[in-house]
């Protein structure tokens, strides 16, 4: 399953979200991804997520392979909000 | 093995040496043959950095906060993170790479990718993937990385420089004494030292190169004496010469709520300088009258943007409320010179104290002057506030702040916001020029505040910073004393006051001919307060004016020194 996002923090996906992000993704036995631009990388990893370098008004999407994907993206999806990202 | 240094705060401590520097990692490129080793050795290197970085973690949200405590949050994440793990290992199954260098090969790419990046935020991360990367890889060489948040037992810090946020890290209920190889008097971590009351030894050139960690040592801060691994006899009689210290000290508490007055009824004030409100607490528990120096600075220094408004009226009203009526001079940003902001960009400089610092700087920006004053004038209303412009050369300057004042009065006139009306306005006297035009001066404020670090550094043109020209700082040398004089009759004359807030008032030997010359605040370290009160509780005013007069009739320092030795032997 896949949901696309546009960034809206000036300081784009920036280190403390993206590690909440990370952390939340980490508790899933799911397999999650993030695009942007043509990259595909795993969002358990903050060295991947940091390394796309998403910037404000960037359009993002994440994946989640295997069960309860609305569950995994009802916890990314808090974190985003809470973080005025989206 | 004796070494002898500077001895920059009292006190004697007898414990371990817990050296504090820059680990020397060196990485080989020898490719190994046990791969479950290797990965056994990197697995382990990454789990005590972990419990490190919590421990670190858990320190820093107690003695800062949780915000600060997150930043090692994302360290550990970086150090857990599958991504350089799986990479790392790949490159020692595949090219038997050893997992020191593997490592440090995958973070220096992720570091590199976010320097490249175009985001400043993105760019300082490669900063904390650095730092994770030096941590694991000094563990996979079984090497300890110096951690000064990690001391957990009773030790004197020995380190090369410690630098103000190294000082402020250090744990007073561990650290007993810090021994450095540079730094003078004035150094910043010196006059720290004085502040935490822990004895301190700066600008012993080597005493990094001549110990090891767990030596034992004596530290005593008042001779600049290190004793390197002493015998019981020199432990017996240090411990003896700390317990005569602990007494006289006893002996100036009796001070703490007596006035500061002489045997024929002169009297003055004894005021402290600080850094931070955190300060405040010392300088009611030495007795001070008030604050003479407020270094706002330290506001700004330990920040990682310009402090709101907001901010810095919570901190200025701290201090005001908290000394109540007493006088409390805050002195507006001072920096440039040796004191950099890592946000505000500054040009090199080829002479940086003679170059745009302080109100200089804040009469060009005068957005971050304005969101200061207007702090100010805010706190005003909590006590007895008194501005003081630091490095005025010129009336004109003094003028410009003025006006630049009068407006922020009137912009929170418009917003219905309250402000004292009876708000004294003061300089720093730091530049010559300004001490010689001080009968000028004395017209258009309501105080003055002599600043002798700068002041003799600007006299005798030598750069306090620079080992090889410390030989002219001369605090008792009668050019500096004529020029003091000056400001403080051309005060009288105009009927305000003249105070000092550099090192020189808390001098045992300056304070006395100070007094002589009619100074009216005496501004130094809490520590050195309530031995001032006792010392000028043993003076006589007339005696000490006479003394002070043919102070200003000699040639030298020495012959100045020399003779007030002997005055006060003779007086006390």
């Amino acid at each position: 399953m896949r949901r696309e996002y546009i960034i809206i923090d000036e300081a784009g996906l920036h280190a403390r979200p993206a590690s909440l992000l990370v952390q939340a993704a980490g508790k899933f036995p799911n397999n999650i991804l993030i695009e942007y631009k043509d990259k595909k990388l795993t969002l358990k990893s903050i060295m991947a997520v940091m390394s796309l370098g998403v910037p404000q008004k960037a359009v993002i999407a994440i994946e989640v392979e295997g069960d309860n994907p609305l569950e995994v993206f009802a916890s990314l999806e808090k974190i985003l909000q809470e973080h005025n990202l989206v | 093995m004796i070494i002898k240094g500077i001895g920059a705060s009292d006190g004697i401590a007898i414990n371990k040496v817990f050296k504090l520097e820059p680990v020397n990692i060196v990485i080989s490129e020898d490719k190994i043959t046990d791969i479950t080793n290797e990965i056994t050795k990197l697995n382990n290197a990454i789990k005590t950095s972990v419990e490190e970085l919590q421990v670190i973690r858990d320190k820093t949200a107690l003695k800062l906060d949780e915000e600060h405590a997150m930043i090692f949050d994302a360290h550990i994440q970086i150090a857990t993170d599958p991504e350089i793990a799986r990479q790392v290992e790949d490159m020692i199954k595949s090219d038997k790479m050893n997992s020191a260098q593997a490592f440090s090969v995958v973070s220096e790419m992720f570091a590199q990718m976010f320097e490249n990046m175009d985001n400043d935020y993105m760019k300082e991360r490669a900063v904390d993937v650095r730092d994770v990367s030096l941590r694991v890889i000094a563990h996979i060489l079984g090497k300890k990385l110096n951690d000064p948040t990690l001391i957990d037992e009773e030790v004197i810090v020995v380190a090369n420089d410690l630098t103000p946020s190294d000082t402020a890290q250090l744990d007073r209920k561990f650290v007993k004494g810090f021994i450095t190889n540079i730094g003078g008097r004035t150094s910043h971590s010196a006059i720290m030292a004085r502040s935490l009351e822990i004895p301190a030894i700066v600008g012993t050139k080597n005493i990094l190169e001549n110990v090891n960690d767990g030596d034992f040592v004596i530290l005593d801060g008042e001779t600049g004496t290190v004793v390197i691994n002493p015998s019981n006899k020199d432990i017996v009689e240090y411990k003896k010469k700390n317990t005569e210290h602990q007494q006289q000290k006893a002996l100036w508490a009796k001070y703490i709520d007596k006035p500061s007055i002489t045997t024929d009824n002169k009297v003055v004030e004894l005021a402290a300088n600080i850094g931070s409100p955190d300060d405040i607490e010392s300088v009611i528990n030495n007795g001070g009258e008030g604050v003479g120096l407020y270094r706002t600075e330290f506001l700004y220094m330990n920040n990682d943007n310009f402090p709101t408004e907001d901010e810095q009226y919570v901190a200025y009203k701290m201090v005001l409320e908290s000394l109540k009526n007493s006088k409390v001079v805050i002195r507006t940003l001072d920096i440039g010179g040796d004191k950099h902001l890592d946000y505000l960009k500054m040009d090199e400089e080829l002479n940086p104290f003679l170059g745009h610092r302080a109100l200089r700087l804040c009469l060009e920006r005068t957005d971050l002057f304005k969101t200061q004053l207007r702090a100010l004038l805010r706190s005003s209303i909590y006590g007895n506030l008194h501005i003081m412009f630091p490095m005025v050369a010129l009336l004109t300057e003094l003028r410009t702040a003025k006006t630049i004042l009068e407006e922020c009065k009137i912009e929170l006139k418009n917003e219905g916001i309250k402000y004292s009306d009876d708000i004294k306005v003061g300089i720093m006297v730091e530049i010559p020029a300004v001490a010689i035009l001080a009968d000028q001066f004395a017209k258009e404020v309501d105080f003055f505040s002599i600043g002798t670090n700068d002041l003799i550094q600007y006299t005798f043109a030598a750069d306090r910073m620079n080992q090889k020209v410390s030989y002219l700082y001369q605090p008792y040398n009668p050019s500096l004393l004529r020029l003091i004089k000056l400001v403080i009759d051309a005060s009288h004359k105009e009927g305000i006051w003249t105070g000092m807030c550099g090192e020189m008032a808390g001098d045992q030997i300056a304070a006395p001919i100070l007094l002589g010359l009619g100074l009216d605040e005496f501004s130094m370290s809490a520590s050195s307060i309530l031995q001032t009160r006792y010392l000028f509780s043993k003076l006589s005013f007339t005696k000490m004016e006479a003394m002070a007069k043919k102070c200003l009739t000699f040639g030298t320092h020495e012959e100045v020194k020399e003779y007030v030795k002997k005055t006060l032997k003779g007086e006390k």
